[in-house]
């Protein structure tokens, strides 16, 4: 239809492709699929902890005087875990899953470890996971803020401004080219040398990765109405502030929202590689870092999948946020 | 006749492309009067769109004189002295049909009371009273382009431009969109200005028929329209309709041989 055209914008299905069909598979269709996809997800993780951990299992078999192929513990140092997990099937399956610092800890030890860090302490304690998690989370929401305020003013100013377009986008495309985990360190040390430290240079560094998409999205979304569009206003002589916030602006949310979610994500990385380079006491990162120091596996992966379970919140609460948003403004096709 | 609201004299346009220069209108002169409605047709590339264009002031000519209610197009266009109707209805689709039509008022800085009582008025005008609250996409493509109307009537300008604005509809909504039109014109005694590329169409509507053909784009023909303004949908079928008819056409065929 050409006098619809925003609703089939980019990022309109972010996330949730479709809602209509979205919602008539919900409906007891798609339970079943999703639930095997998880379970032989699963499935492969246990599986691929036998091999992983074989290494563990057979010395710790050996030294209890079980029998285990090669004898010598020189041969079995020169041998890769399947090879062990093949030659010693009984002995690496047993022991796979019950390592106190497993190569690959089993789901149940992560989820174990999860509900001990988060439910069974105090969650003010310095061993609560949701304690660090709102550490690292504030960060990111901060920087996100931040970030994507910035983008937007970028955005904005690269649309109406051709000399911004030709000066700030290369150095916004170059920005994102420098790995971050080069930047940050150079970011935190930078900012403390002015005397700031403590939630502001992890927000820079969550700003730094997510004002990007907030650019790329809202000068597209920006962009986004067709020449008969801007003609129309012209004819009613309309200022260029009217035509910003009548046309161009409600014509790029659809555009935002797809940025958001990219950008919200991005913060979150941001914040944890924050963390790392500093030695930080609190964080996700600060739990990675510890895990790493001490060989604890189990916390590690705990650490991790508390992010991404942070994550997936982050972006389903945008998407709860533009669904109310698009349908208030009656996008809801 | 009192000044012409639209008078153009040898007017002439070019477009610089790629391709080199594209004569878009060559030494188009007309005047149009005061409560007239004047049909442009043409094949595509004749110039009747650009023409259009170039009274909202939306293309600015090369060359020749055009002024709009004494005004350039320019100065017309701030100073709202028209309405536009595209080829699309151009809904704003996070708009309701209300608040779309209230958009230019929004602009123009209209009162929320005025704005209140012109968008129930217009939408009367459209016969679309009580689709105020309704989305775009709830309604069809016909009830769209009478919204269209109904955002470009709103401000009450005295000049209609209309680019081929029942184009994308079928042939029966048509019909009604036009028979609708004729009462909208007759009722509030505006100018129009009506391009379309099809015969009946522009014969049904206009009392002044301007036949145009393209390379260069240019006037070939223009044709007062003897039929009555009291013109029911069947007088397309009296002998003094398909004679104006016949001539449009030999006007568009000959444009075409010149070409």
């Amino acid at each position: 239809m050409i006098d619809r055209p925003f609703l089939s914008a980019p990022g309109a299905g972010i996330g949730r492709s479709g809602r209509v069909a979205l919602w008539v598979r919900a409906r007891g269709l798609s339970v079943l699929p999703v639930l095997t996809v998880v379970a032989a997800l699963l499935a492969l993780w246990y599986l691929a902890c036998i091999p992983m951990n074989a290494a563990q299992s057979v010395t710790d078999a050996a030294r209890a005087d079980i029998a285990v192929t090669p004898d010598s513990a020189r041969d079995r140092r020169s041998m890769s875990g399947l090879a062990l997990a093949l030659a010693n099937p009984g002995v690496a399956a047993r022991s796979a899953f019950t390592q106190a610092r497993p190569r690959l800890p089993a789901p149940h030890q992560v989820a174990r470890e999860l509900w001990a860090t988060t439910a069974l302490v105090s969650p003010t304690s310095n061993r609560s996971l949701i304690h660090h998690a709102w550490v690292t989370l504030s960060a990111t929401l901060l920087g996100f803020v931040i970030g994507t305020g910035l983008g937007i003013v970028l955005a904005t100013g690269i649309v109406h401004s051709r000399v911004m377009d030709l000066s700030v986008m290369p150095w916004a495309i170059v920005s994102q080219t420098v790995p971050i985990i080069a930047i940050a360190p150079m970011i935190i040390v930078v900012l403390y040398s002015i005397g700031i430290e403590g939630i502001l240079p992890k927000a820079v560094i969550s700003a730094y990765l997510s004002f990007f998409p907030a650019v790329v999205g809202m000068v597209k979304g920006l962009r986004s109405p067709d020449r008969m569009q801007l003609d129309l206003l012209r004819t009613y002589a309309a200022s260029g502030a009217a035509t910003f916030l009548k046309l161009r602006l409600p014509a790029s949310l659809p555009y935002l929202f797809a940025s958001l979610k990219i950008g919200i994500a991005a913060s979150l990385v941001g914040a944890i590689v924050g963390e790392l380079p500093t030695g930080a006491v609190a964080g996700l990162g600060a739990r990675l870092l510890a895990g790493s120091y001490y060989g604890q596996t189990v916390q590690i992966w705990a650490a991790l999948v508390a992010a991404a379970i942070l994550a997936a919140l982050a972006v389903g609460a945008i998407g709860v946020i533009e669904r109310i948003t698009l349908s208030r403004l009656g996008l809801r096709l | 006749m009192s000044d012409p609201v639209v008078r153009a004299d040898a007017l002439d346009l070019t477009f610089r492309t790629g391709d080199g220069p594209v004569q878009a209108l060559k030494d188009v002169s007309l005047d149009i009067g005061r409560g007239e409605f004047v049909g442009f047709i043409g094949p595509s590339g004749c110039g009747k769109t650009t023409f259009l264009r170039c009274v909202a002031g939306l293309e600015t000519p090369t060359g020749g004189t055009l002024t709009v209610n004494g005004m350039t197009p320019d100065e017309a266009r701030r100073a709202r002295a028209y309405g536009y109707v595209f080829q699309a209805a151009g809904l704003y689709p996070w708009r309701t049909i209300g608040g779309n039509v209230r958009l230019p008022l929004e602009i123009m800085g209209f009162s929320r009371a005025e704005r209140a009582r012109r968008v129930r008025e217009t939408l009367a005008l459209v016969e679309l009273d009580g689709f105020e609250k309704k989305y775009p996409w709830q309604l069809s493509g016909g009830m769209q382009q009478r919204a269209s109307i109904a955002r470009a009537l709103s401000f009450d300008a005295d000049l209609l431009l209309m680019d081929e604005p029942f184009g994308a509809l079928d042939e029966i909504v048509r019909d009604r969109l036009n028979e609708e039109l004729l009462g909208l014109w007759d009722r509030t005694g505006k100018t129009m200005l009506f391009v379309t590329h099809s015969i009946p169409e522009a014969v049904y509507l206009s009392t002044r028929i301007v036949v145009m053909s393209p390379r260069p784009g240019r006037i070939t023909d223009v044709i007062d329209s003897p039929l009555p303004r009291d013109r029911p949908l069947d007088i397309r079928d009296t002998p003094e309709f398909i004679r104006i008819a016949h001539r449009v056409r030999e006007g568009l065929r000959a444009g075409m041989d010149a070409a």
